[in-house]
């Protein structure tokens, strides 16, 4: 069995500030804006080094989805920043009119999503967005599991033509994917080879997945794990490959069950090879304050609630 | 200068496509449409600097985006009329398959248009973004932008009228088709929009009035007086007095026509005050 090992904790949001850093170095067509979160996104360092790229345009995330829209005019790339509530619910028909609908070139990059945000609560813990932002023709939608892997997608996007969805988090996760990875948007990657039951995980969850394949392997079973960074367009191969072998999948994601990956999953797997399938995810709930850990626990978004979704699908095959 | 009996003629031909347009599907809003005829086609025969070619960039030229998408028909009318597409294709708008869709979008590649428009309250915030990367690019030509009045109440263009001002975004002028109408009735007794002069001013803006809004004299006089604000620091707004319907008696001065179309014998009698010049369609 392959080993993982954590290379030290960092924060994704972390990652996309060091993605930006370069891409403002690397590409002068990259500009920033962001509502009033300047720290909250790391969007410091773009704003220090490249002022006159930088946009603040306060707490107005409407104008802000707009403004970007209208930049692209000028044939710039716009990267928004706001946490994830504030990037989809709160501007969705801006996004979908000016953005989405007429198919620019915007890059909106969203943290602090899901329960992991925290103490702030549910008014800021959204877990709808990637659902929000799938449901949109054209727009493609990531969701990344670690500091190194969201670095590596923020370069992706800039080169990527099409209105895009950025996902990443506040928490310090395990950071395990390789630094300077290429990063193929759309395409998931294998993490761990099974023949007993497949987990496909998005965003940190791909780090509590490669836990419960070890934990599991411990225990005889053995689990294939896939990284799906990218939930729109899914690499449904990947997916219909290793539930081929495995029989039965488990997925994962900080998210509503309701509209994320594991339905979009379910949808793959309905139309082409009806499959057993448990799904890790909240269960159409909203959050509330506590620690990341806390909160990750009460619902049921760690390494031992995939466990055990891994053996009760093995159970149903 | 063109010709002012040329631009006269178009006036009266487009008033013309706009009441063919929605009569021939029965649908689409012809009252703001014929109430900014003259704007319209002040900006695109007169006022802008456009190149030949269509590029989605805009780069190097003037730009201008509809915020208030409903009145498609005048806006197809006069880019057709402009050389932007095919004069014909107005038979198409509102048609299955058509690239003049109800509300105007980019989906289907039309020349001319570089955002969709028809949900209320978009227009400053994109004009905003295009004037920010003109000046980044150092292009150094104005954006245009059109907003009903009644699209005032949706609290976008408040948040989107602070940044142009707050950020100096000069090569912008906004202007505001204050026929005093929207879909409900008059909007004094929808919502009271207050003094709009007085609040852009007070937001920080430069603004300047055209009371005869359908007076393509005035109209043009107005907007190069507004052109000749720009990058002073201040965004610009033009408060365009005009009248709904403009054009057709039975449909001015009234709220009735805002999503409308005329039936056969109202059409008649709404082509006959305004005789073929250009030839129709």
């Amino acid at each position: 069995m392959k080993k993982y090992t954590d290379s030290g904790k960092k924060d994704t949001r972390s990652g996309f500030g060091a993605g930006l850093t370069e891409l403002g170095k690397t590409n002068e067509n990259v500009v920033a804006l962001c509502a009033d979160l300047t720290g909250s996104l790391k969007m410091d360092e773009f704003k220090e080094n490249h002022p006159e790229r930088f946009y603040q345009v306060g707490i107005a995330e409407a104008n802000m989805m707009g403004m970007a829209a209208g930049m692209t005019i000028g044939g710039k790339i716009p990267f928004t920043g706001t946490f994830a509530n504030f990037s989809t619910g709160r501007v969705y028909d801006q996004i979908r009119q000016s953005i989405a609908y007429s198919g620019k070139n915007v890059k909106i990059c969203a943290s602090h999503a899901g329960v992991t945000l925290g103490e702030d609560g549910a008014t800021h813990q959204i877990l709808e967005d990637l659902g929000l932002m799938k449901m949109l023709p054209g727009m493609t939608v990531i969701n990344t599991c670690d500091y190194n892997q969201t670095k590596a997608a923020t370069l992706a996007v800039a080169e990527h033509q099409g209105p895009m969805y950025l996902r990443f988090g506040r928490p310090k996760v395990a950071n395990f994917t390789p630094e300077n990875q290429n990063f193929e948007i759309g395409k998931a990657v294998h993490l761990q080879e099974g023949t007993d039951v497949t987990l496909v995980a998005t965003g940190h969850l791909v780090w509590e997945a490669l836990q419960a394949a070890e934990k599991l392997h411990e225990e005889g079973i053995s689990a294939e794990v896939i990284n799906i960074h990218t939930i729109k367009p899914l690499d449904n191969k990947a997916i219909l490959d290793s539930v081929v072998k495995t029989g039965c999948i488990v997925t994962a994601e900080e998210h509503n069950y309701l509209g994320g990956l594991g339905e979009s999953v379910s949808r793959v797997l309905a139309k082409n090879a009806p499959t057993p399938q448990e799904f890790v995810a909240t269960q159409d709930t909203f959050g509330e304050s506590g620690t990341p850990e806390q909160l990750m626990e009460k619902y049921g978004l760690n390494a031992n609630a995939i466990i055990k979704a891994a053996k009760k699908v093995i159970s149903r095959k | 200068m063109a010709d002012l009996q040329h631009l006269e003629d178009l006036v009266v031909q487009v008033r013309r496509d706009i009441l063919r347009q929605v009569h021939a599907v029965n649908s689409g809003h012809p009252g703001g449409s014929l109430g900014c005829t003259e704007f319209f086609v002040a900006l695109y025969q007169e006022l802008m600097e456009r190149k030949d070619d269509f590029n989605m960039d805009g780069i190097g030229e003037d730009l201008f985006f509809l915020s208030n998408g409903h009145i498609s028909p005048v806006f197809y009318s006069v880019l057709a009329r402009s050389g932007y597409f095919p004069v014909e294709e107005l038979k198409t708008f509102r048609h299955i398959d058509s690239r003049l869709q109800g509300h105007p979008t980019t989906h289907e590649g039309l020349p001319g248009i570089r955002v969709a428009s028809g949900s209320l309250g978009q227009g400053i915030s994109v004009s905003i973004g295009a004037a920010e990367a003109k000046k980044l690019n150092k292009d150094n030509h104005i954006v245009y932008t059109l907003c009903g009045d009644g699209e005032l109440q949706e609290g976008q263009n408040w948040e989107a009228i602070m940044y142009a001002a707050g950020n100096k975004v000069d090569n912008l002028i906004v202007s505001i088709d204050l026929n005093g109408q929207q879909i409900d009735g008059a909007t004094q007794n929808v919502l009271p929009l207050g003094n709009v002069k007085e609040k852009f001013e007070a937001f920080g803006w430069d603004v300047l009035e055209i009371k005869e809004g359908n007076n393509l004299s005035a109209v043009l006089e107005g907007m190069k007086k507004a052109k000749a604000k720009t990058g002073n620091g201040k965004p610009v707004c033009v408060l365009l007095h005009t009248v709904m319907g403009n054009g057709v008696d039975f449909m001015m001065h009234t709220h009735a026509w805002h999503g409308k179309a005329p039936n056969d014998e109202q059409l008649e009698k709404a082509l006959s005050q305004n005789p073929e010049t250009l030839g129709d369609y």
